[in-house]
């Protein structure tokens, strides 16, 4: 009995791939595109989540939903900032709502499980936000459906150390959430300062999550020159106000986001002139930023944080690709191809993607300061960009060869030869 | 006992009926039934403690994530348990379940009750802890992603297929269960459960028979996790969580805890809940929420024992009833 069942489905099973291969490579003219987003809606990365789910929809809404002829529809679902739902977010989206393009994910774990599943389902996922390192290095070729329009996480990080080496720091003690973001944003910091002649000293990890960093501030060595801070969400906030609170009077310095857009506004003047590094800052002065702004703004009531800026500029980016096809959805692999080699000029400055699928960007050091910008009358905080690296890719000033042959940047990775 | 093979014709209809209806219906709901048969197994292993010993536990995930991490890390660094081997694997998923709820066992069974509760909680956290921190091993919060599913001679990339091979080890398990509580072994855990005293006054050494119950619980959480693992395609600190123990035990209180099926139930409620109707609409939250606390206040002893209770208001009718007609007889 089972056996006939079985036989009848799988003959069901063919039809309906069939038709669905033949639905995917459909030429029509007004083609509907379909896009499905996962993101955390509910759970403790709402607020971030919340901030993509904008990002994406503001560029729907100003291009009125209209990629080059194809009307795009946007379906949205909610991983929770769990892996597991995420994959069955993404399933139901594949199987039963027909997608053609995945988008999204927030957490490096996230990313990590919905590579797999764009691989075996044939569909393309693109990145905005997940930044795991290995995604378009180490286990690329596992992942052909997959191109990265965000930044890997130590992107940044590496012209970072070359600046640190500028300024005259010589000794830096690195405090970073204890995680694998964490540790891949500080090894890449590491890596290039240590390059340069700098040393790390020092390396603190409180726990991701970590409230209360009274067990961690003061085993900062004194002898530091500078303290280099990688801290995520509620820690971005909480951190600098203890230091600051503990007397600490050496120069900081972090990852991007530690000072993002997203937490700036709460923060007070314990965070004047700290120094940090990303892809992107709401004060980029240029005049595409500036309308970028004051638009999001004015919708959103909160000034654009880089969660926003790169779902914009991923919707952009898959705008172009879909109108140079005249609004047609190329099919999956061409699609793919197309988005990999594509060169814009977006709101965080020229963007085009490397042979490995991840961004070549502008990387902005950039230090806090409080004033009026893009004609608001109020005194802010804003990340005002004080120098500007171009065409960064993910490997940096590091050969490509040598930096693939060494292992993923971890807890132990660089090793802290100079932490006695 | 007519009332037992009703009982057990009507589960086995419910399976076959599964079997049946399931695989002709759309890819998301086949991998939602194929998940929360996987996870099914887990809570029906906590039944047996929570329901049919009287232990409630809230680290049971533990027990999922040691079957999960076990198959992940041999599948991806020793390419072990992708073919016939995988056999092996469930073995080995069970054993190691086993014999670190055989370590925690001798941690909680010292305590009882709302303490037990909370021992149990802390040796799930430090699995947890564990899978977050050892890098090495489990690869953090990043977790491990299986690539492929085991092949030998069946193709389990299709979902049908492999819904099919989940459905029989559940069903195998199901099996397992009922034979072990209906035995007398599974009587004496029974009996713990109403009056530990008076089965210790009786000679019976309580406190092995609960070891032996937590261990069995341990094995079939091991082989929850590695179903889950090929279910899911990933693995975790996240499938260690606390809220992965919680959930368990909300689903077996939801379908009636002592009745093994009611985890089933509750199972499908909560994935059919959670995963299906969040698609739909953005407050499930409260409706499962919702679903939770008037269970808890109107019906604490879940689904399952909704029949139960109708036949009991059914007899009090009738008694009443009896009542009245013997006080209206002229004596």
């Amino acid at each position: 009995m089972k056996h006939s069942i079985r036989r009848r489905l799988g003959s069901g099973l063919a039809a309906g791939g069939v038709a669905l291969a033949a639905s995917t490579a459909a030429m029509g003219q007004g083609q509907e595109l379909r896009i499905g987003y996962v993101a955390p809606i509910t759970g403790i990365f709402a607020q971030q989540g919340k901030d993509m789910v904008d990002g994406f929809q503001f560029y729907l809404d100003e291009v009125k939903n209209d990629f080059g002829g194809a009307k795009v529809q946007f379906i949205v679902e909610d991983e929770q900032g769990k892996p597991d739902t995420a994959v069955t977010k993404a399933k139901k989206l594949i199987l039963q709502d027909k997608i053609h393009i995945l988008v999204g994910g927030l957490l490096a774990t996230t990313g990590y499980a919905l590579a797999p599943v764009s691989t075996a389902d044939k569909t393309v996922y693109v990145v905005p936000i997940a930044a795991a390192d290995d995604l378009t290095q180490r286990d690329l070729a596992k992942y052909p459906y997959m191109v990265r329009t965000g930044w890997s996480s130590s992107q940044p990080s590496h012209p970072f150390g070359q600046w640190a080496c500028e300024q005259g720091y010589k000794k830096i003690v690195t405090i970073g959430a204890d995680y694998a973001f964490g540790h891949e944003v500080v090894g890449g910091f590491q890596r290039a300062f240590e390059a340069c002649g700098g040393q790390i000293i020092q390396k603190i990890w409180p726990p991701l999550g970590a409230q209360d960093f009274g067990p961690f501030i003061p085993t900062i060595k004194q002898d530091a020159d500078a303290i280099f801070s990688l801290m995520v969400g509620p820690m971005s906030l909480r951190f600098p106000k203890q230091l600051a609170a503990s007397g600490n009077k050496k120069p900081v310095i972090g990852g991007g986001t530690s000072y993002d857009e997203f937490v700036l506004p709460s923060m007070g003047d314990e965070v004047l002139g700290h120094v940090s590094v990303l892809q992107y800052s709401a004060a980029l002065d240029t005049p595409s930023n500036a309308e970028f702004v004051k638009r999001y703004r004015a919708k959103y009531g909160k000034v654009p944080s880089y969660y926003s800026e790169s779902n914009y500029t991923t919707a952009q980016m898959i705008h172009k690709v879909i109108a140079d096809n005249k609004g047609q959805f190329p099919g999956q692999e061409e699609f793919v191809k197309q988005l990999a080699s594509l060169k814009i000029d977006t709101i965080r400055g020229p963007v085009s993607i490397d042979d490995m699928r991840n961004p070549v960007q502008n990387i902005y050091i950039k230090k806090v300061e409080k004033k009026k910008m893009f004609g608001y009358d109020k005194n802010e905080l804003w990340n005002t960009v004080i120098k500007t690296y171009p065409n960064v890719n993910q490997f940096g000033q590091f050969k490509k060869d040598e930096f693939l042959a060494s292992p993923v940047y971890s807890r132990d990775f660089p090793p802290c030869k100079h932490c006695n | 006992m007519t009332s037992q093979r009703t009982k057990v014709l009507a589960v086995v209809a419910a399976l076959v009926a599964i079997a049946i209806v399931i695989p002709s219906t759309n890819s998301f709901v086949i991998l939602l039934a194929t998940r929360a048969l996987a996870f099914a197994i887990l809570v029906m292993s906590l039944d047996i403690l929570l329901g049919y010993t009287g232990l409630p536990s809230l680290g049971q995930a533990a027990y999922l994530g040691v079957g999960a991490y076990l198959t992940a890390i041999l599948a991806t660094r020793y390419q072990f348990g992708l073919g016939y081997d995988f056999w092996l694997v469930i073995l080995l998923g069970m054993l190691g379940g086993a014999a670190l709820a055989a370590v925690f066992g001798l941690l909680a069974m010292r305590a009882t009750g709302v303490y037990f509760l909370m021992i149990t909680l802390a040796l799930g956290q430090c699995v947890w802890g564990l899978a977050y921190r050892w890098n090495s091993l489990t690869g953090g919060d990043n977790g491990i992603n299986l690539r492929v599913r085991p092949q030998f001679g069946l193709n389990l990339a299709n979902e049908v297929t492999f819904f099919y091979l989940v459905l029989g080890f559940f069903a195998v398990s199901l099996l397992a269960m009922y034979v072990l509580v209906r035995s007398p072994f599974g009587r004496s855990l029974a009996g713990i459960r109403e009056r530990e005293l008076r089965m210790q006054i009786l000679g019976y050494n309580t406190w092995l028979h609960k070891y032996i119950a937590f261990i069995i619980a341990g094995a079939f959480g091991g082989l929850s996790g590695v179903l889950w693992a090929h279910t899911a395609g990933i693995v975790s600190p996240e499938n260690l969580v606390l809220t992965t123990s919680v959930d368990a035990l909300l689903m077996a209180v939801l379908g009636g805890a002592g009745t093994l099926v009611g985890g089933v139930i509750g199972a499908f409620i909560v994935f059919g809940l959670r995963e299906y109707l969040s698609t739909v609409v953005p407050w499930w939250q409260y409706v499962l929420g919702g679903v939770y606390v008037l269970t808890i206040l109107y019906l604490p002893t879940g689904l399952m024992g909704i029949p139960a209770r109708i036949r009991q208001r059914r007899a009090r009718s009738k008694e009443a009833i009896e009542e009245t007609k013997l006080a209206s007889v002229p004596s």
